[in-house]
């Protein structure tokens, strides 16, 4: 068997795992944001600033973060590998998924580091 | 008239594929498309298609019918006509040879991969390896496939990966052998199919499902397989 490089976890399984584990965080995530906008319908600026200010949702929203990447990464990954192959367009293939994976996976870490900066910002 | 069209291809003579038209007479009988393709034969010899047992055990009349993989054998004209209007295309993903034939190679190469063989290295018992009632239910609704490809060749996966993702057919015969009580080779199986191709390609969009001819459930063996996998990797 050969081992993927460019993959997140290495294994389909792995990924497969990841894929379904990132997807609950995300969701958990979205009915707390959700709910409370709900629940607080005069919400101001500064009781905002310090829900996101403690460290418990600083913790959920870089959680989250690091979740839309891995779901991401995994998700692009599969999108590359099936469309960009030599059966589709030609011979160039392999050196072209390996730009746009790698791209991929720089543009998803820039991404985490930005959120941490954002987040630990506030 | 019912109205027919055919995917034509020769590659000896034809520079492209191309769609010819006939008009059949049923005589408003609800045939098998099977018949409306020997029929056509009979008038037109070049064109070509495969088929043997015309009931839908052999599995060599896959062709894509109308949008949809099925066996023409044991698919009616009533389901398969709109508009008083057929059409009929080789099953798609795979190189055509000639008009509804197409080169199987990369099917079997999956099927193949998955060791579609009992093994068991223990010493044989004089008579038989025994199974309970219990076990050999398990592999109900594994065992029947045909290997038509109506399957494999309808999932967008196998399309883009058919060297790499073994494929809904593959898949529901890998594990017709993992869930075989008489077979050994359990771990080999599963550790053969733990790449982020093989299995996890699968997506569930169940396109395998809508057209198996044999009503067999190639998602949910998939699913069982994910699910042994997480049993002994974690």
């Amino acid at each position: 068997m050969i081992t993927t490089v460019t993959s997140l976890g290495r294994s389909g399984l792995s990924d497969w795992l990841i894929q379904r584990t990132s997807a609950f965080v995300m969701t958990a995530y979205l009915f707390f944001i959700v709910g409370y906008l709900i629940a607080n319908p005069d919400l101001n600026y500064a009781q905002w600033a310090e829900l996101n200010a403690s460290l418990p949702m600083r913790m959920f929203s870089l959680l989250t973060m690091l979740s839309i990447a891995a779901h991401a990464w995994i998700g692009m990954w599969c999108v590359l590998t099936d469309y960009i192959t030599e059966r589709l367009i030609g011979p160039k293939a392999t050196a072209i998924r390996i730009f746009f994976q790698l791209g991929m996976i720089a543009v998803t870490m820039l991404y985490v580091i930005w959120a941490i900066d954002i987040l630990w910002g506030i | 008239m019912l109205n027919v069209s055919i995917y034509r291809y020769n590659p000896d003579v034809d520079a492209e594929p191309y769609m010819q038209d006939y008009k059949v007479d049923t005589q408003g009988k609800d045939v098998m498309v099977l018949d409306v393709l020997e029929k056509l034969k009979t008038e037109d010899p070049t064109l070509s298609f495969r088929r043997s047992c015309r009931e839908g055990v052999c599995g060599s009349d896959g062709v894509n019918i109308s949008g949809k993989n099925g066996l023409a054998c044991i698919t009616p004209l009533s389901s398969a006509v709109k508009g008083n209007k057929l059409v009929i295309r080789p099953l798609p993903g795979l190189p055509v040879i000639r008009d509804l034939v197409i080169d199987m190679t990369q099917f079997y190469a999956q099927y193949e991969k998955i060791q579609p063989y009992m093994i068991n290295n223990t010493p044989a018992p004089a008579i038989e390896r025994l199974q309970s009632p219990e076990e050999r239910a398990k592999l109900d609704g594994l065992y029947e496939c045909i290997l038509c490809a109506c399957c494999s060749t309808a999932c967008p996966s196998f399309w883009w990966n058919p060297e790499k993702f073994i494929g809904p057919s593959g898949l529901l015969q890998a594990y017709r052998f993992l869930a075989d009580s008489r077979d050994t080779a359990t771990e080999e199986r599963l550790a053969n199919l733990d790449d982020p191709f093989s299995v996890f390609r699968c997506h569930g969009i169940m396109n395998c499902v809508q057209v198996c001819p044999k009503g067999l459930n190639p998602t949910k063996a998939i699913g069982h397989i994910r699910n042994m996998l997480i049993r002994s990797a974690t």
